[in-house]
């Protein structure tokens, strides 16, 4: 007996060891669980949205988080911007003119460490024809195979001209936008 | 020199023009607004004619109390009848009063937009987002509108039936001046 838990200990340090030694890396995007949201003001009043379609790619090793890097397409079509009339406003031309610019772009530049499994991720944020810097704060933790990212930032929608004409009024529908996303990877092979 | 004739009380009278005006504003801005095309004024007048319902419904709760502790003058003479439907009619335009602006909550938390009061002050939801009961209350919503827009109809000719044709001053029961 006392043999047995002695090798059962010495097999799982072992598998601890390879695990430090072979990083993880998280990097396979689980779609379903994974989602991107955001509150506009509308006279004051938040309303919730989302988009169904995007597709995210990540590399993460949370033994070197400075190196990781994401790339996220969002396909602008997919919006629900919380009515129907809404929807059907937001993807013409004075919002994100959709036929001429059919997705957003962001494609990270760095990823900063500030402790506690808080991070930020720096990166060019690309709509409607126009690039910013953007800095998003997220969160990652391990949740049973997977890691899932928590984040946000405030975009500022006259940056990039979402929202044109009568609607650059920003006291009907606010510069501000809060943008949420929880992306949930899976660990694979690294790919470098 | 005749007695002047009972009044209603200075806060009765007051609550009663205050409502009366913001209820005659809401009706035509509501029934203007939902036929606009989305734009951020539409934006607006929808905000402005929550304010105004919700503002409305804040002002029943103590109209009503005063009015349980506060009588009305006795009735003018007039035959029992009409002094029934006088009252009746009174009776369903406090109803209308809860029932139009609830139904206008109802239907704003059923539709995912929550009401903030002149833009600062949120107003919980009665309920979470559910597309179907949203119609619903747009529906009760129309509906309560129209009883009420009949009422106050049926009110105001009244008014005016006693004030013009019986001369009787019925309309000075409720103004703050006059005799
Ligand atoms: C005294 C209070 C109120 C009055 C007299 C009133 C009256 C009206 C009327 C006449 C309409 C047009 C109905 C139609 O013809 O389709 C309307 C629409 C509407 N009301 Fe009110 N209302 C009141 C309070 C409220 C409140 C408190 C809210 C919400 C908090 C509200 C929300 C709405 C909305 C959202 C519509 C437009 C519905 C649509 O999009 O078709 N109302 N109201
Ligand atoms: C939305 C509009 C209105 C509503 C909801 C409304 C509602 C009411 C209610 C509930 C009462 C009964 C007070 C009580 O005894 O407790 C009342 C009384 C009265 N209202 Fe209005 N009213 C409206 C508009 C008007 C208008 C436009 C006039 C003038 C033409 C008017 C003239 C009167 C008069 C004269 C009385 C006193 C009746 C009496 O002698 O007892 N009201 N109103």
């Amino acid at each position: 007996m006392p043999f047995r838990t002695a090798s059962l200990a010495l097999a799982a340090s072992g598998l601890l060891l390879t695990g430090t030694a072979q990083a993880i890396e998280y990097n396979q995007v689980d779609a379903t669980r994974s989602s991107l949201a955001f509150t506009s003001k509308q006279m004051g009043v938040p309303v919730p949205g989302s988009f169904k379609r995007f597709n995210a790619s990540i590399a993460f090793d949370p033994a070197r988080p400075t190196a990781a890097s994401t790339t996220l397409e969002i396909d602008l079509a997919s919006i629900d911007a919380g009515s129907r009339e809404a929807n059907d406003e937001v993807v013409g031309k004075q919002w994100f003119n959709v036929k001429a610019h059919p997705t957003a772009r962001f494609v990270s530049t760095g990823v900063r460490a500030l402790g506690n499994n808080r991070f930020e991720a720096l990166g060019k944020m690309t709509v409607k024809g126009q690039t910013r810097d953007v800095v998003a704060p997220f969160t990652f933790k391990q949740e049973g195979s997977g890691g899932v990212f928590d984040g946000g930032f405030v975009l500022k929608r006259m940056d990039y001209g979402i929202g044109e004409g009568p609607w650059a009024d920003v006291s009907a529908v606010a510069n501000e936008i809060e943008i949420k996303f929880r992306v949930v990877a899976n660990a694979g092979p690294a790919k470098k | 020199m005749p007695a002047p004739s009972p009044r209603y009380t200075g806060p009765a009278m007051a609550a009663h023009w205050i409502m009366a005006v913001l209820i005659l504003v809401a009706f035509p801005l509501g029934v203007y607004m939902q036929d606009l095309p989305l734009s951020p004024d539409k934006l607006k007048l929808y905000s402005y004619h929550k304010w105004i319902g919700m503002t409305v419904l804040l002002l029943f709760l103590p109209r009503l109390l005063w009015r349980i502790t506060h009588r009305p003058p006795a009735p003018l003479p007039m035959p029992a009848w009409q002094h029934r439907i006088a009252e009746s009619t009174h009776h369903l335009l406090y109803l209308l009063m809860v029932l139009v602006p609830l139904s206008g909550w109802l239907m704003s938390s059923a539709k995912g937009f929550q009401v903030v009061y002149f833009g600062v002050l949120p107003i919980p939801d009665l309920m979470g987002k559910d597309q179907g009961l949203g119609d619903f209350f747009l529906q009760a919503h129309k509906l309560l509108n129209f009883a009420l827009l009949a009422l106050v109809g049926l009110h105001v000719a009244g008014a005016l039936k006693h004030q013009i044709l019986d001369k009787d001053g019925t309309l000075r029961r409720m103004l703050p001046f006059g005799q």
